[in-house]
């Protein structure tokens, strides 16, 4: 995305306040195009920041955008002076949005590069948690992760005594490690995290507590009581377990820490009275991402937010398509990592309720009301 | 009884003369709790949060807050827990009478039968044959189902496949007997549950709290140590927790035993 002048198109960088070209005050964030030409290229071998000192040498350069403007750039190490490159804005570890230029075609190995990494949380390589192996977007992401390269990928599983469905898929497998953790508990994370927890370099909470009703078609706080104990206090217990040794670790050389990742409702952003509570425990959750974002951003360690509308599973076989695949959202969870994003919409529900809520979120509520 | 024969009792206890067994396992969130179709409201599970321990949430002390079902580790049922008892007076944990928390059991010991067949059912002919040995069931006695199934790993404890749990019990036609021919005070298992894995297809579905709770009498599960009783003379304590209109509660269940 980059300033763009309403009166005369022509795109602005750095942001400004009037248009260089024709002086209108009227500048718009759009997206712009991404190709541009490498003009010149430099190695900083002794940084004067200290994060980037640790890791000089490092090649940045100058990007003619086709658009127009000229950006400094963090360049792929398969960038050469003169040729065409794609520009894309990345969130750096300190979490600032910074230009990254790539080949614009593919090269090989392309994604392994030491500065893209630095620049995303690829989970190749990477040792994965996924905190509950009993549900299907567990058991895709388990299979999803794998396949992206994750060196391990441990699988929590509640209650070990109580077969489950897809158990063999996580069993005995390489590369796949079952352990037990009951999120929900105290304890059980605690134990967890004091085995693993200095191992774990990307967490994805695939909490999953879905029940329908809201408020008045229920008896009592007992549902309610253990959706905020599944998904809101088990969040807690997660993030107080691995959250600070993740943030010890997040410039731990190549081995480090990466990211943590949700996978929230998308009703978390505008109640849906079927699922009411659930929504409300979503959105709660929601809440605690954004302290844990800020909590973790001292660290490096990025928070992926994925929204989902309903997903393919026994909790939601009443409502009517469409509804998100397991592996959509497992797919959606290595994409994200690779791209090194903060939030990401999977499905038409979710993308819909997103643009819906941007234009009008009383239509919105009203809408969900039926 | 005379005081002094308490005293003596006690004496007793401290010296040894009467063993002291614990039946009870260790509340925690670990041990299996009893599973419902997830349509159904479930038990919570038992949750041990910190409050304190020595550090700046509280200096000097260490406690927690625990949170669990009345149905969750070595458990009480009360009458009230099932419909056929729901309209008995004192039909709950706090409204019991305290002396029905101290009785006599008897120990049938089903560990053979168990071992060969996860579905083993108690018969009355099996009871009847423990009778010929060891002689007629008490009035207001506990009986308590031996199988040695406490001493399983917590999967194959639990023991659920796809049709649901696989556990050894009484069947329906023994619990009426025991009930109504003996007059127990009570029947416990080792599993979870006073009934069969299997017992919601037995008709009447669940007929050890069918029976029990509708004649104002008691269950105990998740025993374990049974193999420590003698087959009669041990004495049970069991005093749940007193919870308001209490359906049951997790306790400390000990068996006081002559040492032979």
């Amino acid at each position: 995305m980059l300033q763009r002048c309403v009166a005369c198109g022509a795109f602005a960088y750095p942001a400004r306040e009037a248009c260089p070209a024709c002086l209108s005050g009227s500048l718009a964030f759009v997206d712009a195009p991404r190709r541009g030409a490498l003009l010149a290229e430099t190695t900083a071998r002794v940084p004067s920041d200290v994060y980037f000192r640790e890791r000089a040498p490092w090649r940045i350069g100058l990007v003619k955008m086709d658009c127009g403007p000229t950006m400094v750039a963090h360049l792929h190490a398969d960038c050469v002076e003169g040729a065409p490159v794609l520009v894309s804005f990345q969130l750096d570890k300190g979490g600032q949005a910074v230009a990254f230029a790539r080949p614009e075609g593919e090269t090989p190995n392309m994604a392994d590069d030491r500065q893209w990494r630095e620049m995303t949380a690829d989970p190749k390589f990477r040792r994965v948690l996924v905190t509950n192996g009993r549900s299907l977007i567990g058991q895709e992401a388990v299979a999803a992760l794998k396949a992206a390269g994750a060196k391990t990928v441990f699988v929590g599983v509640a209650e070990p005594w109580r077969p489950f469905a897809g158990e063999q898929l996580l069993r005995g497998q390489q590369g796949i490690e079952v352990v037990t953790l009951d999120a929900a508990d105290e304890k059980s994370a605690t134990d967890l995290a004091a085995d693993i927890g200095g191992k774990v370099d990307i967490l994805v909470n695939t909490t999953e507590y879905v029940r329908p009703g809201g408020l008045l078609d229920r008896r009592g706080t007992s549902i309610a009581r253990d959706e905020i104990d599944q998904a809101y206090l088990g969040f807690i217990n997660l993030a107080q377990a691995f959250g600070p040794a993740m943030r010890m670790r997040g410039a731990d050389g190549a081995n480090s820490s990466a990211a943590w990742v949700n996978i929230l409702s998308v009703h978390a952003l505008a109640n849906w009275p079927a699922f009411g509570a659930y929504s409300a425990s979503q959105a709660a959750c929601l809440s605690l991402s954004h302290c844990l974002r800020a909590e973790l951003r001292p660290g490096g360690v990025k928070v992926l937010n994925l929204f989902t509308g309903p997903v393919d599973n026994e909790w939601f076989q009443t409502v009517p398509p469409p509804k998100v695949a397991p592996r959509a959202v497992a797919q959606a969870i290595v994409s994200g990592l690779r791209g090194g994003l903060e939030e990401m919409y999977v499905g038409d529900v979710a993308e819909e309720i997103r643009q819906r809520l941007a234009a009008n979120p009383k239509a919105v509520e009203r809408e969900l009301d039926k | 009884m005379q005081s002094n024969n308490l005293l003596e009792f006690a004496g007793a206890v401290s010296s040894g003369a009467v063993r002291v067994v614990d039946l009870t396992f260790t509340l925690n969130p670990d041990f299996p709790v009893i599973v419902l179709p997830p349509e159904f409201g479930q038990a919570a599970p038992v949750r041990i949060q910190e409050i304190s321990r020595y550090d700046g949430r509280g200096p000097a002390w260490y406690w927690n807050n625990v949170t669990f079902g009345e149905h969750t580790g070595t458990h009480f049922d009360a009458p009230i827990h099932w419909f056929t008892g729901k309209d008995l007076p004192n039909n709950s944990v706090d409204t019991m009478p305290a002396k029905d928390m101290i009785a006599p059991a008897c120990v049938i010991d089903c560990s053979a039968g168990a071992a060969q067949d996860p579905d083993f059912l108690l018969t009355v002919p099996i009871v009847e044959a423990w009778e010929a040995k060891h002689g007629r069931i008490p009035e207001r006695n506990w009986v308590l189902l031996r199988t040695d199934w406490s001493k399983k790993g917590w999967r194959d404890y639990a023991n659920l496949r796809d049709d649901g749990a696989h556990t050894p019990g009484p069947n329906a036609a023994v619990m009426k007997w025991l009930v109504e021919q003996r007059g127990i005070i009570g029947f416990g298992t080792e599993t979870i549950g006073t009934d069969a894995g299997q017992a919601g297809h037995f008709e009447p579905p669940y007929p050890a709290h069918h029976f029990l709770h509708g004649a104002g009498r008691y269950g105990l599960q998740c025993l374990r140590n049974l193999d420590q009783l003698p087959a009669t003379g041990a004495v049970i304590v069991a005093s749940p927790l007193k919870i308001q209109n209490g359906s049951g509660s997790p306790l400390r269940v000990i068996a006081l035993v002559a040492a032979s």
